[in-house]
């Protein structure tokens, strides 16, 4: 077992036990916790793909921004009461649901053997450069659209965070 | 190097675990941040796709995805600032009208 394989194994491992805390855990504080871990171990996964830009941007979106949102807005309401629990049936159904979701995606992923050579990478791959280029040249539309999508984001949060008359 | 289907399976069992959190969750806060999760999975499997066609278009997918969830997560906690107020409660059960 060589070293990148190796470090693959141990932050997916990682990974999937920070996903299941954020699901499983009581107290919703510990679950933000633990998807602060999660989205960083997929941030360094984004890097051994060799998407350093996009790892950053990981970082700073969402480990900072949004989840300093989700904390905010959880010391804001201070729901101090442990929620009820489902009932045994719906939890049964719900995670039966899930597993066959998760088996059919596994076994759709696993039908034919992908190759394990991907493309040689050049130098510049990933880089801010390439990624500028291909943001401002073929996806220039979208961009645009986003920026806007954005705006209406932030009017639309304060209108309706704002306390009404 | 790894090859792809692990990065596939390993984005196939986070988005699973995600849906199981939307599923039985009775906290809103907590079913975002499952959705979050399930963004994320997606978004590993574009990058893993990136890397192994040698195209940036999926980092530049991945740019929008992170627009997009920026957004909903805004205008998602806004909703549930908002509802609770008017029913001193995270739980999605009790928000069974649609006008007070």
């Amino acid at each position: 077992m060589n070293i990148a394989n190796f470090i693959f194994y141990l932050l997916a491992a990682l990974l999937v036990i920070s996903s299941l805390l954020v699901v499983f855990l009581r107290n919703v504080v510990h679950c933000a916790m633990a998807l602060v871990t999660s989205l960083l171990l997929i941030a360094v996964l984004f890097v051994t793909l060799q998407a350093p830009m996009v790892g950053v941007l990981q970082v700073m979106v969402y480990a900072g921004a949004i989840m300093v949102l989700f904390l905010f807005v959880i010391m804001f309401l201070n729901p101090n009461a442990l929620e009820p629990q489902r009932g045994g049936v719906w939890w049964g159904f719900a995670t039966f649901l899930s597993l066959m979701l998760g088996g059919a995606l596994i076994a759709f992923f696993t039908q034919e053997e992908s190759a394990a050579d991907p493309v040689a990478a050049t130098e510049l791959f990933g880089s801010p450069e390439t990624l500028a280029k291909s943001l401002f040249s073929d996806f220039v539309l979208p961009f645009e659209i986003a920026s806007v999508l954005l705006l209406v984001a932030i009017i639309g949060a304060v209108v309706l965070a704002k306390r009404e008359h | 190097m790894v090859p792809l289907n692990y990065y596939l399976i390993l984005s196939a069992v986070v988005f699973a675990i995600g849906v199981i959190g939307v599923l039985i969750r009775r906290n809103l806060i907590v079913v975002l941040m499952s959705i979050e999760l399930m963004l994320n999975a997606v978004n590993l499997t574009f990058i893993a796709f990136s890397r192994y066609l040698g195209s940036t278009d999926g980092q530049v997918a991945v740019f929008f995805v992170m627009a997009v969830a920026a957004a909903e997560a805004v205008i998602g906690l806004a909703i549930i600032i908002s509802a609770f107020r008017h029913h001193q409660s995270l739980d999605p059960q009790e928000m069974q009208s649609l006008k007070w």
